[in-house]
């Protein structure tokens, strides 16, 4: 029946008309969602760009000022700040999350007495509000009376003030952002070591393989997917989580605690300085896209078009 | 990996478990015992309740939590219906340009709207939404995520069974309701928990487009009932923490399971 369809001029009419009325129902079908896209992700993208070659005069007409936001951007030793300490907070929280992530994953899959409490323990904190763990965290690391000074007063030790100084203020942040982020990766780990074959654990320790070995030689190396799918992951999560700073430094002392995000913030609704926000945007989007394209261009045609 | 485990392991494991309880346990404990004690553990410490009732009266917290629930139910929703279509029309139509449409809506994936605070201000600004619930849920109410998922889903479905629903004279709409919607049920219920738990704690954006009581989610409020200007009680700040965390917590405890299986379900895509 196809065979004659094909070679009738009428039907082959008929299929084309078809193929016409499938495509407009696809369009229909994704109006609504490809409007709000647009209008939320690839519009504010361009107008992004088109803002950050333009600065807004007081009686709000728009001058092209070219290159010079970027120029300025470079000048500007907060902007330089921000990125490095982009830069630390991601190489502070992302390799120890993700080792602890594993680690936890090994445990939680084991036949181990009390397993669903422990993985209840790593998880919780995924499910809170950042807000609210930036809360329970501060009064940490409040000077004297926090929870933090009053253990070192156990051991004889002064109080400090943690978020105050800028030698300490990173790493407290880091330290609280790997609490809230190793029990969201270790579901990842869980879900691979749940595919793999009991198998390969048995012909291992048939041939008395070490566990350590076993880990360390197959387990782990089949394990690499997940270890880039969450490192990728962790990367891009890094450059948007900035809630904590709101409540608990406001980037600060002296911006040593600022990201790029967080500064954006800043410039746009404390200083009122859109056209430079939209500059930093730009930078904080190349930065994203960068990370798509590896992702993208390397990891993911394996994993999305199986 | 599933044999026995080393003693030394078991004990590393319950201690990271009980460092990674130790935070919340203590939120739990200063919200619950007079001020006195926020610092000071002993066990003949009085229980109490007023931290939680001196936070309820102190600011609006009913109002709070009404309009957290109305948004993250609008969001929701808008995601369900709008995502629904979009992955159906991505699963089962050949169309012109669909792989090009398909890569722009990945986009999101990578750039999503919390990175476009600037500009997406100014849209809802534009649209004179400021302050409003919907200018919160707006820029979220078309998910990547949920396409993306949902696609995967759609595509999975038997065509034999479309094939059947067809025969009977249903048209496109009548089946995708009653054979692909039925059939990604699991995939509905890890999105929604994914999605009712990310904008249950979403901070940054309401933060911005929000000014007034009537519209600000929990989170908003509670960073500005916590800010340090306002000199409130620092038990009364706990206790208005667990009140924010409350309804999630008490969720993710009665369905464990499901919030597990749902964040490795859409994590895995």
């Amino acid at each position: 029946m196809t065979d004659f369809a094909a070679s009738s001029p009428i039907s082959e009419r008929r299929a084309r008309s078809q193929a016409w009325w499938n495509a407009v129902n696809a369009w229909l079908l994704l109006l609504p969602a490809a409007v709000l896209l647009v209008a939320f992700t690839h519009w504010p993208i361009l107008a992004t760009i088109r803002h950050s070659l333009f600065i807004t005069k007081r009686n709000g007409t728009e001058v092209f000022v070219g290159a010079d936001s970027y120029r300025a951007m470079a000048a500007d030793p907060i902007f330089w700040k921000a990125l490095v300490n982009n830069f630390w907070f991601a190489l502070g929280t992302i390799p120890t999350s993700i080792a602890l992530a594993l680690i936890m994953a090994v445990w939680v899959n084991r036949n181990m007495r009390g397993r669903g409490f422990l993985r209840l323990a790593y998880f919780t904190p995924t499910v809170l509000p950042m807000i609210a763990v930036a809360n329970i965290w501060l009064f940490f690391y409040t000077p004297d009376y926090g929870a933090l000074d009053q253990l070192r007063g156990l051991f004889g030790l002064g109080g400090r003030n943690w978020l105050g100084d800028p030698s300490t203020v990173m790493g407290c942040l880091i330290v609280m952002v790997i609490w809230k982020e190793a029990g969201f990766f270790m579901i990842f780990y869980l879900a691979a070591l749940q595919q793999l074959s009991p198998d390969l654990d048995e012909a291992a320790s048939i041939e008395g393989a070490s566990r350590w070995y076993t880990f360390r030689r197959i387990t782990f190396p089949l394990l690499m997917p997940t270890t880039l799918f969450v490192a990728i992951n962790a990367v891009i999560n890094s450059f948007k989580l900035v809630d904590h700073l709101v409540i608990m430094t406001k980037g600060g002392p002296n911006n040593a605690s600022t990201l790029l995000l967080y500064y954006i913030y800043e410039v746009a609704f404390t200083f009122q300085d859109s056209s430079y926000a939209a500059t930093l945007t730009v930078v904080l989007l190349m930065l994203l896209s960068a990370i798509a394209l590896i992702k993208f261009g390397y990891l993911d045609r394996r994993i999305h078009y199986q | 990996m599933r044999g026995r485990t080393h003693p030394v392991e078991a004990v590393a494991a319950w201690l990271l478990a009980l460092i990674w309880l130790a935070p919340l346990a203590y939120a739990f404990w200063s919200a619950l015992h007079p001020a006195a004690y926020a610092t000071s553990f002993s066990l003949s410490a009085p229980w109490t309740l007023e931290n939680f009732t001196r936070a309820w009266k102190q600011a609006p917290f009913a109002r709070y939590y009404l309009n957290t629930v109305v948004l993250v139910t609008l969001v929701l929703v808008g995601q369900l219906i709008l995502s629904t279509l979009a992955a159906y029309a991505f699963a089962r139509f050949r169309f012109k340009g669909s792989g090009m449409a398909f890569a722009l809506v990945l986009l999101q994936l990578m750039i999503m709207p919390d990175v476009l605070i600037v500009e997406n201000y100014r849209a809802i600004a534009k649209l004179g939404l400021l302050d409003t619930i919907p200018a919160i849920a707006l820029p979220y109410m078309a998910s990547a995520f949920g396409i993306f998922l949902l696609r995967q889903t759609f595509k999975s479905v038997p065509q034999e069974l479309v094939e059947a629903a067809r025969v009977e004279g249903a048209g496109p709409l009548v089946i995708l309701w009653r054979v692909y919607v039925p059939l990604a049920r699991p995939t509905y219920v890890a999105f929604g928990l994914v999605s009712v738990s990310y904008h249950w704690n979403n901070f940054l954006w309401p933060l911005i487009v929000t000014n007034s009581v009537e519209a600000r989610p929990l989170t908003v409020g509670l960073a500005v009932f916590g800010a340090p200007e306002t000199g409130v009680d620092w038990s009364v700040i706990t206790a208005a923490t667990v009140m924010t965390m409350a309804p999630l917590l008490i969720a993710f405890l009665l369905f464990q399971r499901q919030f597990v299986q749902s964040f490795m379900r859409a994590g895995i895509r």
